[in-house]
């Protein structure tokens, strides 16, 4: 190891380029590349389409004037706005508790155990977990099944193929996210504010309410604006559990391309709906901000 | 008083779990009775229609479909976000903040959206529907997800070690192949893992821009539209039963993983 | 060979807008020990990066050897660097880290392996040689890094704050480890620091940088006991700091006007010249039975006992903005509140004239 100086590596002739300019480019151009093509063109294309005429292909703004002058597309927008409302509201609810169960009432080494369970069906497809909440829901099943027999209806009820059925599937899904991510923003509060709260007078109630609620309210709003979105641009949990007897935005939008192949109206239709969710974020998104500053 | 907080938090958990569990626990329960509807009363064990589904060659060449494009488009998605996600922490490019955001935009969009974007281009560029269309559809929803995760896995930390990889002569591609990936393989591997069931789950692009050959979530569909069919039941619960064995794979994994 | 062996010149840097690096020149001996030393943002930091290949400097040339380097990357020059977080491989055994610039140099398994067990018997870890990074203590992934550099046998180790994260007494610990594996393997060692301690404890040459340019440099003793400029005495150690104005110039001697009264020193500048003079704390009297050169009084503001002395602090009664720094023997009785006479003899005044 000695005799360091005339040891080593040759050194190459001066001049030798340092950062190779093409190679970060040639790192990213193609994610970028891909986001272009299959992302932000089609969604020009979209944008192109919603503004021709679905006969003949001239430029219209009829799609557009259709959704606001036709009730019963406005319609599909309010229930859609509506079942959002109520499934982010009972989520958050029903989430809430449980997730402060887990993180609080369960000890710690069954914590993870209690977490996966609690998250389990999420392991199942989408489209079989609505499909088993309509078995549960249906006419004869199992919900129905067991009223009757202990004689608490006569008739069975019509559960599936309701508003309530969809926002149960919906409940079902958003309680186990909310659960999630709750549960996460519960355990990354340290324990030292509670300590200190309960050092500075303050009893378990006033803690949870002065304390740990506000601390968790940045993630319960990041957590119900995922529900948010992911709920009003969902297809699957409206067709199946709500059937056609109140359409969603969502349903509209497939029922355009499914029954009559009519691109230009289903693309104004998405459209639309983006336009409502990104109204959503900016409202949020500033809301977000004064929480977390 | 806090006894009674006990009592009530147990009862409240109990519920919930019971209101999460149920849809699932019915399903696999009825999955099990030879009768021609999965409804009650439960006739008792039979696997008649876990055989109907396993000879059902629409079923199984779905299953083998969604595979295929699951691990492809997951392989794809992960390879440019991970090439993207070195690139931007690596290096200082114009407009860097810009771009980025660019790469995770659809995270924000609706996938129906995407995949009626997907289905207007393609139209309208004449491009069949296919199991290809699809994938790619995976990978605009699975891009970003991977970019995000791997990029916040980039810390100076890692760009240290690169550097001292450089500085110990290791050459551009040396340096990727034997230093980033391996210690970027946690979040490599999460990125793929996640993308893979994004996929694998994913209905609405599939539905719209497949046509024959198509994906498991959407033959699952088509099989609805015969009403409650035990056969849904036994898929549903093969699907569920897979993925069950293959996260607590993953976990098993992880945890042996952690360093002691 | 009378060529230095790094030759940096009038090397300049700006990262956007800021400059960092302001034209600075420093010439490098083959086997000596060179400590960077001076505050963050002072540009040590981006000064090493320059002779490691990690920034290409905005103006100005780095020779190594004798041949131009300014632009040559890192794999390719004939340094190594050790960085601060010691950027150790985590996915590879303690050998295969110290190994891999063997292997990227070619060498066959056997060799490397026989090398790096050498590598880190020399750096004491011999035993090390299978576990992984996080298995071992800070000071341990410190050597591992220490012997992944050394093994290739660079002809100059760059080395990051390479004690900054380690505690206070593995560190000094560590200083000694460190000069005599300099002295054992002859390698010239670029260290950067800002513990003025460590600076003394390994130099050979130690240069201070402040703001970009280099303020002082030379052996450690003589940076020590005659800073060059006024940043270097208070940074390398403490001084009290007396402002004045040269009054009157006569056959070699000065006279001049500070907070402290006039003070007589041999020198030949100007009457009007604005100069400095400090005072290491061990220098200053205090106390009745003191030095040649009276600075009046002072009231003591602050005693903190430090082990083998007392550091005190006082206001001068003449000018309270005007502060001593003064060492004590840690039996004396001074006492915060006390007023003491404080002195000083003429030799022991450092005049700087910046």
């Amino acid at each position: 190891m000695s005799n360091a100086a005339n040891s080593g590596r040759a050194l190459p002739r001066a001049g030798c380029a340092l950062p190779r300019a093409p190679l970060p480019w040639a790192l990213v151009t193609p994610a970028l590349g891909w986001t272009l093509l299959f992302f932000v063109l089609p969604f020009l294309a979209m944008g192109l389409s919603s503004l021709t005429a679905h006969e003949g292909g001239g430029f219209t703004l009829a799609n557009y004037s259709q959704f606001f002058t036709d009730p019963s597309y406005w319609r599909a927008m309010v229930n859609s706005l509506e079942v959002t409302a109520i499934v982010t509201v009972i989520s958050v609810l029903l989430a809430y508790p449980f997730a402060w169960i887990l993180a609080e009432q369960v000890p710690e080494r069954w914590q993870r155990l209690a977490l996966m369970l609690a998250v389990l069906p999420f392991w199942t497809s989408y489209v079989v977990r609505s499909y088993s909440w309509l078995l549960v829901l249906a006419q004869n099943g199992v919900i129905n099944r067991a009223l009757t027999s202990l004689g608490l209806v006569a008739e069975p009820l019509q559960l599936a193929n309701t508003r309530f059925a969809t926002v149960t599937g919906f409940v079902h899904f958003f309680v186990m996210l909310l659960t999630l991510t709750i549960f996460a923003n519960l355990k990354q509060l340290s324990p030292s504010y509670r300590k200190a709260a309960a050092d500075l007078g303050a009893g378990p109630v006033r803690t949870f309410l002065h304390v740990v609620l506000p601390l968790t309210l940045p993630g319960i709003m990041v957590g119900a604006f995922l529900t948010f979105v992911l709920c009003i641009g969902d297809y699957i949990t409206p067709q199946i559990l709500g059937g056609n007897n109140e359409l969603l935005m969502p349903q509209l939008v497939m029922m355009q391309i499914g029954r009559r192949g009519d691109f230009p109206l289903a693309s104004a239709l998405s459209i639309i709906l983006m336009a409502v969710v990104t109204v959503a974020y900016l409202a949020c998104a500033r809301w977000l901000k004064i929480e977390r500053a | 008083m806090r006894a009674l907080v006990r009592i009530a938090s147990w009862l409240y958990a109990l519920a919930v779990y019971g209101f999460i569990f149920l849809p699932v626990v019915v399903l696999v329960l009825f999955s099990l009775q030879a009768t021609s509807f999965p409804i009650p009363p439960f006739t008792g064990p039979s696997l008649r229609w876990y055989g109907a589904v396993l000879s059902d060659t629409r079923l199984t060449s779905a299953l083998v479909n969604s595979l295929l494009v699951a691990v492809l488009s997951s392989l794809a998605a992960v390879t440019l976000g991970f090439l993207s996600a070195w690139g931007f922490a690596r290096f200082t490019l114009p407009s860097s903040a810009l771009l980025r955001g660019l790469i995770t935009l659809p995270l924000t969009v609706s996938y129906l959206i995407i995949g009626m974007g997907l289905l207007v281009l393609f139209n309208w560029a004449g491009v069949p529907k296919s199991l290809l269309a699809a994938g790619i559809g995976h990978v605009v929803i699975n891009l970003p997800l991977c970019f995000a995760i791997i990029y916040s896995q980039m810390g100076d930390h890692q760009i240290n070690i690169e550097r001292a990889a450089r500085d110990l002569g290791a050459p551009e591609w040396k340096v990727l192949l034997l230093i980033t990936v391996p210690v970027m393989a946690p979040a490599i591997f999460a990125g793929f893992f996640l993308s893979m069931t994004f996929s694998w789950d994913e209905f609405v692009i599939s539905f719209l821009l497949t046509r024959f050959d198509t994906t498991l979530p959407v033959e699952i569909w088509n099989l609805l539209r015969s009403g409650l069919n035990p056969k849904t039941n036994a898929i549903g619960s093969l699907v569920f039963a897979v993925s069950i064995v293959l996260v607590v794979l993953f976990e098993l994994t992880l945890l042996r993983r952690k360093p002691a | 060979m009378t060529a230095p062996l790094v030759d940096i010149s009038s090397v300049s840097h700006r990262f956007g807008q800021q400059t960092v690096l302001k034209n600075v020149s420093l010439q490098i001996e083959p086997g000596s020990y060179t400590v960077l030393l001076g505050p963050s943002g002072s540009g040590k930091t981006t000064l090493l990066s320059i002779l490691g290949g990690f920034v290409n400097p905005s103006e100005g040339k780095v020779f190594i050897r004798g041949e131009d380097c300014t632009s040559v990357p890192p794999a390719k020059r004939p340094t190594t660097t050790v960085f601060q977080d010691y950027a150790l491989f985590p996915h590879m055994s303690v050998g295969a880290n110290v190994g891999f610039g063997l292997r990227m140099q070619g060498v066959d398994a056997a060799t490397r392996a026989a090398k790096a067990r050498e590598a880190l018997g020399l750096v004491g870890l011999a035993a090390a040689f299978d576990k992984k990074p996080h298995q071992l203590s800070g000071g341990q992934r410190q050597r591992v890094a220490l012997a992944r550099a050394l093994v290739i046998e660079p002809a100059v180790l760059l080395l990051d704050e390479p004690l900054g994260a380690l505690d206070l007494k593995l560190r000094r610990q560590m200083q000694d480890e460190l000069k005599a594996i300099q002295k054992r393997v002859g390698t010239a060692f670029i260290h950067v620091t800002h513990d003025q301690e460590e600076a003394m404890a390994l130099a050979d040459h130690c240069v201070v940088m402040n703001d970009g340019r280099i303020e002082d440099e030379g052996p450690p003793e003589r940076v020590y006991a005659r800073p060059a400029t006024r940043f270097s005495a208070t940074f390398m150690g403490e001084s009290t700091i007396l402002q004045g104005n040269v009054t009157e110039t006569t056959k070699g001697t000065i006279s001049v006007a500070t907070p402290a009264g006039a003070i007589l020193l041999p020198g030949t500048l100007q009457p009007g010249a604005k100069v400095a003079l400090a005072v290491r704390p061990e220098h200053l009297v205090l106390g009745a039975a003191g030095g040649a050169i009276a600075l009046g009084t002072a009231e003591v503001s602050d005693v903190v006992f430090q082990g083998s002395f007392k550091r005190v602090l006082a206001a001068s009664t003449l000018d309270p903005a005007l502060q001593f720094i003064a060492r004590a023997p840690a039996s004396a009785t001074v006492q915060t509140g006390d007023t003491t006479a404080v002195s000083c003899n003429a030799d022991d005044i450092i005049l700087l004239t910046d």
